[in-house]
């Protein structure tokens, strides 16, 4: 068995590589396949025929840009707040926290153990206009009388941050926690400032990590519609949200199929450009 | 369960799932067989009845959380009732079970429930998806009121009997707002801005909207439907909707996030007993009145659901089913049945409307809940 293995060492990786290879092909090309198969049908349910119709893609567009161009600034401004939000979180953890470490990292992956559904359903009653939020905001004047959270994009934003935030933290503790302290020791002996020590240091050796959590960030967020659903109104609706009635209350595969088609090909965009402006050796650290 | 395929089955199934690249078809091939549990379509009636349904939707005993008129049907026939409250929303259940139903397979169902005011009863009847009753084995069925006796995607009640009926109106909570009568108050009162919702469900909202605007809705053409999914657009751009909703209005109504919204009958009929500050009412210029109806689909056993289908016709048993669920019950004698028991929810008129209040009750266009054009539009007002 091993001399065979020997003779033919170049099959040995394309075995290795097959099972992967199989997995991608299953559940990755094929289903894409379909969809791409699905997107240029036309008809109405059930009979859709397969007839290149390439219109469903513009018609997709023109109807429904604003939701696409919604959910990219909503899923960039949560990006942005989680990378503020984290960043300073996980700094803390890991250069401060000391043996403690573990038990601050576990609670901020703690809430993940409940699903995605009951976290944000928890999040209408802490934002609900009866609720203590919202009166204390009242009561201090931040909001008016008349004013809500809840059922505003405010809300759906937030929720988007909330549920997003252990993406972004995760990967820049990382990259922290992998700094070597004797190059920040280096760094004081040369006379840097703290601030100097940090942009030029750690900051750097943490791109990594950045760069991965934005991404882990941006991507699903995105694609979400559970946030825009519960906490937002018919204004605030995302274009995952547009994809999941087209799919199950109209039954319109087609427009749900060329729909995310769109939605993948201007994140692959978004992806490129973002690659390009940090550097592409960022993205594999 | 048959874990074996026939060879027949899997060829007919592999080349279909091959020539179309489709991977529902090839997962359905590796699948079980399409006989599941719930016994054969012909035949003889089986051990375990698999009933799919909506939430809330049947009798529940408080104390033992058991419900009796199952139990019931159990001692009497000896078939057991796995009872399945899986149906949130027509749209939703359907896209799950329409996969293998149009590959000519079962879904383990003997029973499930759609409403006649969306557009799938008409579907799973022109699609062949549902089974013939055995009339033979429902007696009973002369207990079925004349109102439903012919409805329009089944006119000789040969596919389906109804469930229940109910109505759609306006709720509100008190605490909040005076009286919402009409949906010109819901949809243009500055006072109620940002704390009404509707029904995602078109005929719903639009049927109430186009009674409002006057016009008819059981002749809706493009002029009739756009006027009112125009009206109800215009409130959700001035910010005066702030969602559309399933049953989940029921708690930001009775929590005060909410003022008013359109709602289901029954429902808030059931709330009403938690929060007397909770409200109904059939808007002044009419209401809508709809009813879910039981099918047998594919691979479900057509005598085991038909002798389900005798019993919950049995006055009695109606009666029962009505007096816990509070809804409109479709079967004659049950009210003078429950009379004996229970006066009051007896003269209950949204539970056994007069003929005045169905006087003020109109159905949805049957043809127009079809017509893609609307669905799409609709769709539109949902999420701007």
């Amino acid at each position: 068995m091993s001399s065979f293995f020997h003779r033919r060492k170049g099959l040995v990786p394309y075995l290795l590589l097959s099972p992967g290879l199989a997995w991608l092909a299953i559940f990755f090309i094929v289903p894409l396949a379909y969809l791409g198969y699905q997107s240029l049908k036309s008809g109405i349910f059930p009979t859709y025929e397969f007839t290149w119709e390439f219109s469903n893609y513009t018609e997709a567009v023109s109807d429904y840009h604003p939701q696409l161009v919604r959910s990219f600034v909503y899923a960039g401004i949560a990006t942005v707040a989680c990378l503020v939000l984290a960043y300073p979180l996980v700094y803390w953890i890991a250069f401060r926290a000391g043996r403690w470490r573990n038990l601050f990292l576990l609670a901020i992956v703690a809430p993940f153990f409940v699903t995605y559904l009951i976290r944000t359903l928890a999040w209408l009653n802490i934002l609900a206009d009866e609720g203590p939020v919202v009166g204390l905001l009242q009561w201090t004047h931040v909001l008016g009388e008349d004013e809500r959270l809840l059922a505003t994009t405010f809300a759906v934003i937030a929720g988007i941050t909330y549920n997003f935030l252990p993406f972004m933290a995760l990967p820049i503790y990382v990259s922290l926690e992998q700094i070597e302290p004797r190059l920040l020791e280096a760094a004081k002996d040369l006379y840097a400032s703290p601030v100097q020590a940090f942009l030029r240091v750690t900051l750097p050796l943490s791109a990594p990590g950045i760069v991965a959590g934005t991404l882990l960030t941006f991507i699903p967020a995105a694609g979400d519609f559970i946030n825009a659903e519960l906490l937002g109104t018919p204004k605030q609706q995302m274009i995952g949200n547009v994809i999941q009635a087209k799919f199950l209350e109209s039954l319109d595969y087609p427009t749900a199929a060329s729909l995310s088609f769109i939605l993948m090909a201007a994140i692959l965009v978004a992806v490129l450009a973002y690659a390009r402006v940090v550097g592409s050796e960022k993205l594999t650290g | 369960m048959n874990p074996r395929l026939t060879r027949n089955q899997l060829v007919r199934r592999g080349a279909a799932g091959l020539t179309v690249l489709s991977l529902p078809g090839l997962l359905a091939a590796c699948g079980g067989g399409d006989d599941g549990g719930g016994g054969d379509s012909s035949g003889e009636v089986a051990k375990v009845l698999n009933f799919a349904n909506w939430p809330l939707y049947i009798d529940v005993d408080d104390q033992t959380k058991r419900r009796p008129t199952l139990d019931a049907f159990t001692a009497k026939t000896d078939i057991k009732v796995n009872y399945f409250e899986e149906i949130n929303d027509n749209a939703e259940y359907f896209a799950k079970v329409q996969g293998p139903l149009s590959q000519g397979q079962g879904i383990d169902r003997d029973i499930f429930v759609f409403t006649d005011n969306s557009r799938f009863p008409g579907l799973l009847v022109d699609q062949g998806w549902v089974q013939k009753l055995d009339k033979e084995l429902i007696p009973n069925i002369s207990n079925l009121i004349d109102a439903q006796a012919s409805p329009p995607f089944d006119p000789n009640r040969e596919y389906s009997l109804p469930w229940q009926s109910g109505m759609t109106g306006i709720a509100w909570n008190e605490d909040v707002t005076g009286p919402v009568e009409s949906i010109e108050q819901l949809l243009e009162d500055p006072k109620l801005k940002g704390k009404v919702t509707m029904l995602m469900e078109l005929a719903d909202s639009v049927g109430l909207t186009i009674l409002a605007n006057g016009d008819d809705p059981a002749t809706v053409d493009d002029d009739v439907f756009n006027r009112a999914a125009d009206r109800i657009q215009a409130a959700v751009g001035s910010g005066q909707i702030r969602r559309f909703t399933g049953n989940d209005y029921a708690q930001a109504l009775t929590g005060g996030d909410l003022a008013a919204s359109v709602a289901w009958s029954g429902d808030v009929i059931q709330l009403l007993l938690d929060n007397p500050n909770l409200k109904w009412a059939v808007p002044k210029d009419g209401g809508m009145i709809w009813t879910d109806n039981m099918f047998i689909p594919t691979g479900g056993s057509v005598p085991t659901a038909s002798t389900y289908m005798n019993y919950v016709y049995e006055p009695a048993v109606a009666a029962k089913l009505a007096a816990a669920i509070n809804y409109v019950t479709p079967v004659k004698g049950a009210r003078e049945e429950l009379a004996k028991s229970d006066a009051k929810t007896a003269n209950n008129t949204l539970i056994f409307p007069d003929d005045e209040l169905l006087t003020q009750l109109h159905q949805y266009d049957s043809a127009a809940l079809n017509n893609q054009e609307h669905i799409t539009r609709w769709q539109q007002v949902l999420g701007q």
